[in-house]
């Protein structure tokens, strides 16, 4: 038990730790230096007040994409869907944000709540599908995704304006952006939305914790069969599960929508943050707190990196790889695990 | 000389665990041509020593000796070497593979070309199964045959590589009474042949057919060895458990008092939709154990799901204490009075990747005081938990341990606490005590009892006719889905109850034999 809880700590610092020897492996090889690269990657990262408030801005969405996937990991349910249900939150939070005036405490809440709605009838779907025709969550998910980005893009053509490709800016009434935020960071696009994302962590965490649904959700997560007999409704709960992952994807989308950007603009593909989810929950240990500190480590890089071919003349591909390379470590936690328990036995 | 009687010995072996010895100064001997039986409990060690045995563990201290030399085995290959083979109890083979293909993997013989000679091995094989009488066909394949076969796949495993001492590791576990009885066979012509057999068991009624000596461990102590000839099954069973078991259980007579659960006509269809229950008729009285005795596959399983909810009836109904509960879901069915011992522990009776505290509130947690307003509360939870853990003789670290860490017999123990802690007017109990040792089978017992004593009804399922003669007060024998009889268990003996189980009508009025 205890060997298991350091074990899931130390196997992500590990993994980053040689993502990142890795990383720089490549950048002697392809002739950078690569503590300039990384003093570029944290320059770009901690800098200043402004770095330091874009970062914050760019995990914010990560955080509720990760716990999208790591609520529904954590009841038995592959969410492969966040980024589909990101797009449709983005659309209905600006949607709700264009089309009605009210003030601001009616407002801002409802454009939220629309996000989380959209959110959760797009994990819906899949859900539904699951419980009562048994076909699996991660092709209808994947589906799902081409499915969101193409209406969404329908609707910003043809609905939300006049065969252009960029909505209008949402009601200041609707808008998470923080004057004071900005101010303490040089205007950044840091705004209100980060405590919306630390907050969902916290429920993510008490609802898994400590309630009768998260007890529910993750029973028939891990045997259907006892849940049953225990006297669970072994479909609603998948439907469930579903349905708040989904909801706190479209809250991310929401992000997007009320703070950082404001308006939503026709997309050529995907926005990643769906997909860079699956990465943070996986390196956060499908818990609340995990998906936190994997968020802030993903906004770090991505942000930091725009730093590097300006401040080291590496290229931004080149974090992508770091990336990739951390989460193809933390994927193999089998070997890290095996070497650490190999380690250990050598040492006594 | 001494040294030269024993093939095999192990001296005061102690291998350690974090926070646990496994096996504290054990010392086994095994005599060249002697069936020797390893017996202990479930989580005793015996494991522990035979892998030490087989290089698979490296003891702190003592000392192995083959043949009377001391060898060093810090790998399954050099105990090969040493002659040393072991039959697992989960098979270790190749299903898509023929029975040669199996045999010889990873010690495949060539032609000059490097091709694998099929050919010898095969002929190889075939004397081999011939010598010892295996009867096994050396090109079928895994997948297509039986249990018992290849059982004795491995055993020809082991003699294709030059065993001279096979170690048994509860090989009855999964045979049929007749493949057991092929197997003693086996095993006293591998000992006409010059083998000698360590018998890793927890069954009493083996030992005493087949070995010559016993070695007791219990709880990681060696006990001592005893001659089967000079002792007795319930010698036997103290000197595994550490105190006197009841073979025969005591009970006072039952006192029946009003119906509680009534069936009348049930049909439930099976998982392929075919009927399995045709019109069953059943009554279960307050303060009486009734056990349905019959042939696994006549429809026990379908009943009790019927019963429980978790299946559907297709006509006839249901009443538990008058009220029908007929079709009902699982929830209301459990809230109406009932408790139900799954057969299957693993699949149904708990949430394996739970703490054993959790599991413990499996069909309550939504009910004060283990929840308020959907919020739980984790200190009734672990108090509801210690509480049962202390009175059911739960033997785990802590409540929060997974259940999934829990030895079978325990995983059993903290089930039948939560379900009679409920206190149900009906308590069903599907093969409780499959698996378990005489321990933990004899408290099991004695509580399905001293819940009768207590006025509750119970229905107990079991494939042991044994179980079912010594717990019963009354026995329902089914057969192709109905109760075709109603017998007390002091007035029948296993004959009649087995003619009755297959289907034989004659037996009850006590007349000529006739088919059904």
């Amino acid at each position: 038990m205890a060997r298991n809880r350091i074990f899931n700590i130390l196997i992500p610092i590990i993994s980053v730790l040689l993502g990142l020897i890795a990383g720089a492996i490549i950048m002697l090889i392809s002739g950078h230096n690569p503590i300039e690269g990384y003093r570029a990657l944290w320059n770009g990262a901690f800098g200043d007040a402004f770095t330091l408030g874009e970062t914050a801005r760019r995990t914010t969405p990560l955080i509720l994409t990760g716990l999208a996937v790591a609520f529904a990991f954590r009841t038995g349910l592959f969410n492969i869907g966040a980024e589909g249900q990101v797009i449709v939150g983005w659309l209905a939070a600006v949607w709700v944000g264009l089309a009605i005036d009210a003030p601001m405490y009616i407002h801002l809440p409802l454009a939220i709540a629309a996000a989380a709605l959209a959110g959760a009838i797009w994990g819906f779907v899949p859900g539904i599908l699951k419980a009562k025709l048994g076909v699996h969550e991660v092709i209808v998910t994947i589906m799902m995704n081409y499915i969101a980005l193409f209406i969404t893009n329908e609707i910003i053509r043809n609905v939300l304006t006049d065969h252009t490709t960029t909505t209008e800016a949402i009601a200041p009434t609707a808008s998470l952006a923080s004057e004071w935020l900005q101010g303490i960071t040089y205007f950044s696009r840091l705004h209100y939305g980060f405590l919306i994302a630390l907050f969902a962590a916290a429920v993510m965490w008490f609802l898994i914790q400590r309630t009768t649904i998260g007890y529910e959700l993750k029973a028939v997560g891990f045997n259907q069969h006892a849940s049953k007999y225990a006297g669970m409704n072994v479909s609603k709960n998948i439907i469930l599960s579903m349905a708040i992952a989904g909801a706190f994807a479209g809250l991310a989308g929401a992000m997007e929508g009320l703070g950082t950007y404001g308006t939503i603009s026709v997309m050529s593909g995907f926005t990643n943050l769906g997909f860079d989810g699956i990465a943070v929950a996986l390196l956060g240990a499908n818990t609340a707190f995990g998906v936190v500190l994997a968020a802030i480590l993903f906004g770090v890089l991505k942000e930091g990196a725009g730093e590097m071919p300006t401040g080291a003349g590496v290229p931004t591909e080149l974090v992508d790889i770091i990336i990739a390379l951390i989460i193809f470590f933390v994927a193999s936690s089998y070997i890290i695990r095996w070497a650490l328990i190999r380690f250990k036995k050598e040492g006594k | 000389m001494r040294g030269l009687e024993y093939v095999i010995e192990m001296l005061d072996i102690r291998k350690e665990f974090p926070g646990i010895v496994a096996n504290d100064n054990i010392t086994i001997q095994l005599k060249k041509g002697e069936i020797h039986a390893l017996l202990g409990e479930n989580g005793a060690g015996k494991s522990t020593l035979m892998n030490v045995l087989f290089g698979l563990y490296q003891p702190e201290k003592g000392e192995i000796r083959v043949n009377g030399e001391k060898v060093n085995i810090t790998n399954p290959n050099i105990a090969n070497e040493l002659g040393i083979g072991m039959v697992h109890q989960h098979f270790m083979l190749v299903e898509p593979f023929t029975v040669t293909q199996n045999i010889i993997l990873g010690k495949e013989p060539k032609t000059k070309t490097g091709k694998i000679n099929i050919k010898k091995a095969e002929k190889e094989i075939q004397e081999l199964s011939d010598r010892y009488g295996l009867k096994v066909d050396p090109t079928a394949k895994i997948s297509d045959i039986s249990v018992g076969m290849q059982q004795r796949v491995e055993i020809l495993k082991t003699l294709y590589r030059g065993a001279e001492v096979l170690i048994f590791d509860e090989p009855t576990a999964v045979l049929t009474p007749q493949e057991i009885h092929e197997l003693i066979g086996i095993m006293r012509s591998l000992i006409k042949e010059g083998k000698s057999i360590i018998l890793i068991t927890h069954k009493l009624k083996e030992i005493m057919e087949v070995c010559d000596r016993c070695t007791v461990i219990r709880k990681g102590k060696g006990i001592g060895t005893v001659e089967v000839a000079e002792t007795n099954v319930s010698e036997l069973a103290s000197l595994m458990v550490g105190r006197e078991i009841s073979f025969k259980t005591d009970k006072a007579e039952a006192q029946p008092q009003e119906v509680v659960l009534n069936i009348s006509d049930l049909h439930v269809k099976d998982t392929r939709k075919v009927d399995i229950v045709k019109g069953l008729n059943l009554d279960v009285r307050a303060g009486e154990i009734v056990g349905i005795a019959g042939v696994d596959g006549n429809g026990q399983s379908e009943l009790i799901e019927a019963i429980t909810g978790l299946r559907k009836s297709e006509s006839g109904h249901i009443k538990l204490k008058n009220k029908d509960i007929t079709n009902k879901k699982p929830r209301k069915v459990t809230e109406s009075g009932i408790g139900h011992i799954p057969q299957d522990r693993h699949k149904y009776g708990l949430v394996l990747d739970y703490s054993i505290g959790d599991n413990m509130v499996l069909q309550t947690y939504y009910q004060k005081p283990y929840s308020k307003q959907t919020v739980l509360n984790q200190k009734a939870i672990s108090k509801k938990a210690k509480e049962l853990i202390a009175e059911y003789d739960v033997r785990t670290p802590s409540e929060h341990t997974m259940a999934r860490a829990l030895s079978g017999g325990n995983q059993q123990k903290a089930i039948i606490g939560r379900e009679v802690d409920r206190s149900p007017d009906l308590l069903i109990a599907a093969q409780p005590t499959r698996g378990l040792d005489v321990g933990a089978i004899e408290f099991i017992h004695r509580r399905l009892i001293e819940e009768r004593d207590k006025g509750k009804a119970v229905l107990l399922v079991s494939f042991e006719l044994d179980e079912i003669m010594d717990v019963s007060d009354r026995i329902a024998v089914m057969f192709d889905g109905k109760i075709v009889a109603n017998v007390k268990p002091e007035t029948t003996n296993e004959q009649e109850l087995g003619l009755l189980m297959a289907g034989s009508q004659a037996e009850k009025a006590g007349g000529a034999h006739g088919e059904k």
